[in-house]
């Protein structure tokens, strides 16, 4: 099977994948900073004008939903799977 | 050849006096369809289950605009097919999403099954076209009625509860449904389902508006959700995901565009869904939190009430339906092949099937928002209305929403299912294969549409009830998505120690009812055994016992007189005694259910009249 074959392959290069993943997100951000690829009079609000604004949000907001959830999670609403049993 | 044509002018000219007067409901061809079904010769069923839904399909499409099937009834006229530009979208994608359906499901042997799911879809087709609060009412509770079965046919002791605490639930939100609609009636002497007065809503406006967000979940009421697509069967999923809580946005959108709080509770309810999904160890009740998420858009785009806030809920919910779907088509594949759902059961699974793996990646992608899927195009009108409308709160919530989507349903469930650590165990392991050709198919087409959708807007756009003026694909938007996603994926993989799954459940708000049942229930345990005993004792007397004499008299009758030529008789009239026991003693559920379809009824008809 090719879609098995070419899973393996990559799982194989993993070390190969991780830093091409990494350059991709450097490119992201340096791209964002420059105005003739990215046109930003649209943007709706002063913050986003900062290169790689939304590169911090998202995991900022990825790092928060994370922490903050099993926090809450951990503080008395995760339970044992036969809570509910009788 | 050159006939043909004036033959069937000729033919259409006679039918033309009978459609003018009669209209066919789509509605009506599921109906039928799927109660003809189990008369269906076995070898022809497979067909009979793709030719109904298309036909209904077909049916949505060709309806032309206007007001249709008014029927007088009392002082009302009922009207069961208003097709306007909402309605016609709203039907369309929701005739498309039961051809998938069913064909996800197509070799479910079970009739009954498809038969259930059917009239469920019905009840979806027939709220969405009605044109007054009464016909909406009977079509409601029908998706509830028929949509419980679904819960039930998975045939667990789980699914037994759930299925209940499913149903009671949906009986409060029709209660609080019908008194709203016959407040309003009272107050202003109309039945239509039109726009309520949402700058200075009535308590009958607020009271159907309860109804309509509790189909939709909106927390506080959202908590039958989880619990009941988690236990639902693996395709009977696949079809609650996509039609409850669509048809409570299309009534929303109908009834309450504009309305300030519902932008509040989207909001809250976006963030609510996403939270819970972090701690969830079961995929498919993960991926029913990301449905009370990804309402919460649709739910904040009506309190934001503008054209283009109102065009992305439905551009949204019409994407939803087909990569939600997707997704419990993916999950259900899974729980099919291995028969687990939970994280902690399984994993590594790229090796055994690997195409439902990528179909469900595709879902994920689409619901994440991906550029070229059809999140992107969908989502990211809602977000627009919101900055257009300068509400900020709302638009960076939703913000961190869709980041938390893409952590969930974009990485952790494809991860924990296909990758990281193996927790299979070795029975789970022999049995994890790709799924039957047609779930393939399904799931093969479903992706394809997502893809389609997202690259070609013009598709999803021209069915805009509202003018289009919106270009998803500007160099600004690309890249501030691409952003936000791929370093959501950076603090997915740092995070990733802690997000493995644990074998525990999260308690929500369905714990007042599921532990305060428990209290009524140790009241009324005893009075109710000692009520079940004594109507078994008056079975066995009255019935049993005169039967068994009759039996009795018969086999001497049998001996003495007719000796030998109707031995079997007696034997017969014994059995059937026994089975008439049993018969009384029914299946509780479909009572229950009847004396729900029966006690709505009457409280509907005792009320008006």
């Amino acid at each position: 099977m090719k879609l098995l074959r070419l899973i393996e392959f990559l799982r194989r290069h993993l070390r190969a994948v991780i830093y091409g993943c990494l350059a991709v997100l450097v490119l992201l951000v340096l791209v964002d900073a420059v105005p003739v690829f990215v046109n930003k009079t649209h943007a709706h609000t002063k913050a986003e004008h900062i290169p790689g604004f939304w590169a911090a949000f998202g995991f900022v907001a990825c790092a928060l939903i994370v922490l903050v959830s099993k926090a809450f999670g951990h503080a008395g609403i995760m339970t044992r799977e036969d809570y509910y049993d009788e | 050849m050159s006939d043909i044509p004036a033959i069937v002018g000729a033919l259409t000219s006679d039918l033309r006096p009978l459609t003018s007067s009669f209209w066919l409901h789509p509605s009506l061809i599921l109906i039928i369809g799927g109660l003809l079904l189990p008369l269906v010769p076995a070898r022809l069923r497979q067909g009979w289950l793709l030719l109904i839904p298309i036909l209904t399909f077909a049916r949505i499409v060709a309806l032309s605009r206007g007001t249709f099937g008014e029927v007088h009834f009392l002082q009302f006229t009922l009207v069961f097919g208003r097709v306007d530009a909402l309605s016609t979208v709203f039907a369309y994608i929701m005739g498309l999403m039961c051809i998938l359906g069913t064909l996800y499901g197509m070799h479910v042997k079970r009739t009954i099954e498809h038969t259930v799911a059917w009239i469920y879809v019905a009840g979806s087709l027939g709220a969405i076209f009605a044109g007054d609060l009464l016909t909406l009412f009977l079509f409601w509770e029908l998706m509830a009625l028929s949509s419980v079965f679904l819960i039930w046919f998975r045939g667990r002791a789980e699914s037994l509860g759930a299925g209940y605490r499913y149903l009671l639930v949906h009986m409060a939100g029709g209660v609080a449904l019908l008194a709203g609609i016959i407040l309003h009636y009272k107050a202003t002497g109309s039945m239509a389902f039109a726009a309520f007065d949402v700058h200075h809503p009535s308590p009958a406006a607020y009271l159907v508006m309860i109804g309509f967000i509790l189909n939709a979940a909106v927390p506080p009421l959202h908590a039958w959700l989880p619990d009941a697509y988690g236990e639902a069967t693996f395709n009977g999923s696949v079809f609650l995901c996509a039609f409850t809580t669509k048809t409570a946005v299309y009534a929303l959108i109908r009834g309450f565009a504009g309305m300030e709080i519902l932008a509040v509770l989207g909001v809250i309810m976006a963030l609510y869904g996403v939270v819970y999904a972090v701690l969830e160890n079961d995929c498919r009740r993960l991926l029913a939190y990301h449905i009370v998420s990804q309402v919460g858009y649709m739910v904040a785009a009506v309190g934001l009430g503008t054209q283009l806030a109102l065009n992305g809920a439905i551009a949204h919910a019409f994407a939803h339906i087909l990569y939600k779907g997707l997704l419990f088509m993916g999950c259900g594949s899974v729980l099919f092949m291995t028969g687990r759902s939970k994280f902690t059961d399984l994993g590594g699974l790229y090796q055994k099937m690997p195409w439902t793996f990528v179909f469900t990646l595709v879902g994920g992608l689409s619901i994440s928002a991906f550029p070229l899927f059809s999140g992107f195009v969908s989502k990211s009108m809602i977000l627009q209305a919101g900055f257009e409308e300068h509400r900020l709160w709302a638009a960076f919530g939703l913000m961190v929403a869709s980041s938390g989507t893409f952590l969930h349903t974009g990485l952790k469930v494809p991860y924990f299912i296909w990758f990281g650590k193996n927790h299979c165990t070795k029975e789970t392991w022999e049995r994890a294969a790709e799924p039957p050709w047609n779930m393939m198919t399904a799931m093969a087409i479903t992706s394809v549409l997502c893809i389609f959708i997202g690259c070609y807007t013009p598709y999803l756009y021209g069915m805009l009830p509202y003018p289009v003026d919106y270009h998803p694909y500007t160099s600004y938007h690309v890249s501030e998505t691409l952003q936000i996603l791929l370093f959501t994926a950076l603090g997915f993989f740092l995070l990733i120690k802690k997000l493995e799954p644990e074998a525990k459940i999260s308690l929500d708000l369905d714990w007042p009812y599921r532990v305060g049942g428990r209290a009524f229930l140790w009241l009324a345990r005893k009075p109710i055994q000692y009520i079940d005993t004594g109507i078994g004792e008056v079975y066995r007397v009255a019935g049993l016992i005169p039967l068994m004499a009759v039996s009795r008299l018969s086999g001497v009758f049998d001996n003495r007189i007719i000796d030998g030529a109707v031995d079997g008789f007696a034997a017969g009239v014994r059995n059937f005694g026994s089975r008439l026991r049993a018969a009384q003693r029914g299946s509780l559920q479909e009572n229950l259910t009847l004396v729900f379809a029966t006690a709505t009824v009457v409280v509907a008809v005792f009320v008006l009249f």
